[in-house]
């Protein structure tokens, strides 16, 4: 079945099985491997991409729901060669190791910062409540978000 | 890697084109809204419906509105707003309890009201919250619209009133004067479904209990209503002794089984400690005395 949608500012359309999953469309189908297929549970929040502006995992949702929608994966961060200030902090304070969760985290982060451009260290943690990562530990990605979130206001 | 099974997949835009839909289409078509309950089991092949209708384009199903006495949600209304409803809040403060741990803020993001109550699993916390709160919801099919209480959604495990070439479509909580109302759940983790979990909702007049509501998740089959314990309190001032009295039936009353998240015995506690506590909290609302 015939799905449109935009990603990351361009209008794709593609002929897909109803039974396609996000995150498959977006790695396999537009061939953008940045979002990961973590857990596959909706647990762990490594295939987090936001739907018209709010973050959703991309395991649980069929591309065909998706049509008429605006998604946006960790492709869309960088501008111009520039880092997204939330990708500088997660570099700046070593808030990952691996970088499996990463992509997850700075679109969760990401959709966080622009609903709240000054979050406290419980909104932070609440809000990555469904994003695991198994090896920096969560320390580092809070204070990267903090560092972002100053940056922001700095820009402003 | 978890896919779901081939299936037929339909977008409806109205309510009547999605009935017409799943009338068509038999008794092998689900309603698909948020997916977040739905799609994990279809992962699993443990539900392998043969075609979809997706209501998530049918306008006007999701609203949180106070009209003729009643709070009325409409059942694609997504967990993010239910915790965010001010007027849900304050009528009915047992839903940002539990709301604040359904799942996780990316997933209350897609998943549904309607959803919750449709999948019917013993386990999820709003249909513990709607039957404490007597709830009556709406139902509609090719011949109008019927109105069921809580009381007699849920037919079973994963089933519901809710018949094939039909759909939910709103749920009503009525507003009652001296309302106080809480959720306890105990989770192993963020996120994770109850080991057990108590929603109450009292309503007071005069010091005394006019009506109390009780319901527990994930220590049975289904949801767990503690009609026992609501006859011993109605009628009566709130007391220490009473609330232990209550605690007591609510571990005699629930039938948990043993699995990862904890053997009988305390699940069969859990769920006392849990209905009193919510008891305490509910009652102290609707005095407001809350600590």
């Amino acid at each position: 079945m015939e799905v449109t949608m935009t990603v990351n500012g361009e209008q794709v359309t593609r002929d897909v099985e109803p039974r396609l999953l996000l995150v498959h469309f977006i790695r396999e189908t537009l061939d953008l491997t940045g979002t990961h297929w973590g857990c596959d549970t909706s647990n762990c929040g490594a295939c987090v991409v936001l739907m018209d502006g709010k973050p959703v995992k991309s395991c649980t949702t069929l591309a065909v729901m998706c049509d008429g929608h605006d998604i946006r994966t960790v492709e869309s961060l960088e501008k111009n060669g520039e880092l997204d200030p939330i990708q500088q902090g997660f570099h700046e304070l070593h808030a990952l190791q691996c970088g499996f969760c990463t992509p997850g985290m700075l679109m969760t982060t990401r959709a966080l910062l622009d609903e709240n451009p000054n979050p406290t260290d419980h909104e932070i943690r609440t809000a990555i409540s469904g994003a695991i990562c198994r090896c920096t530990g969560y320390k580092n990605i809070v204070a990267a978000v903090h560092w972002a979130a100053e940056q922001e206001r700095q820009e402003v | 890697m978890q896919t779901p099974a081939p299936f037929g997949y339909e977008r409806a835009t109205s309510l009547d084109g999605a009935i017409a839909a799943l009338q068509r289409l038999g008794s092998e078509a689900r309603v698909i809204a948020g997916g977040h309950s739905l799609l994990p089991m279809m992962k699993l092949r443990l539900a392998n419906p043969e075609h979809l209708v997706d209501i998530n384009n049918i306008p006007d199903l999701e609203y949180i509105e106070e009209r003729d006495g009643e709070i009325r949600i409409g059942a694609l209304t997504r967990h993010v707003d239910l915790l965010a409803s001010e007027l849900l809040f304050e009528r009915y403060p047992v839903f940002r309890d539990a709301e604040s741990v359904i799942a996780d803020p990316v997933v209350r993001n897609r998943g549904t009201i309607g959803g919750s109550l449709c999948q019917a699993d013993a386990a999820e916390d709003l249909s513990a919250v709607c039957a404490a709160a007597k709830a009556d919801v709406v139902i509609r099919g090719t011949d109008g619209e019927r109105v069921v209480s809580m009381e007699n959604f849920h037919v079973g495990p994963y089933m519901t009133a809710v018949g094939a070439g039909e759909i939910l479509t709103e749920i009503r909580l009525k507003v009652r004067p001296g309302a106080g109302s809480a959720h306890e759940k105990v989770e192993r983790r963020a996120g994770d479904w109850a080991i057990a979990a108590a929603s109450v909702c009292v309503w007071m007049d005069g010091g005394t209990f006019a009506d109390v509501g009780i319901a527990l998740s994930a220590v049975g089959l289904t949801t767990i209503h503690l009609t026992r314990a609501e006859d011993l309190l109605r009628g009566k001032a709130p007391s220490y002794e009473l609330f232990t009295e209550a605690a007591e039936i609510a571990s005699a009353d629930c039938s948990p089984m043993a699995d990862g998240r904890g053997p009988v015995d305390y699940k069969r506690h859990l769920a006392g400690v849990l209905t009193g506590r919510a008891l305490r909290r509910a009652t102290a609302r609707a005095l407001n005395e809350e600590a």
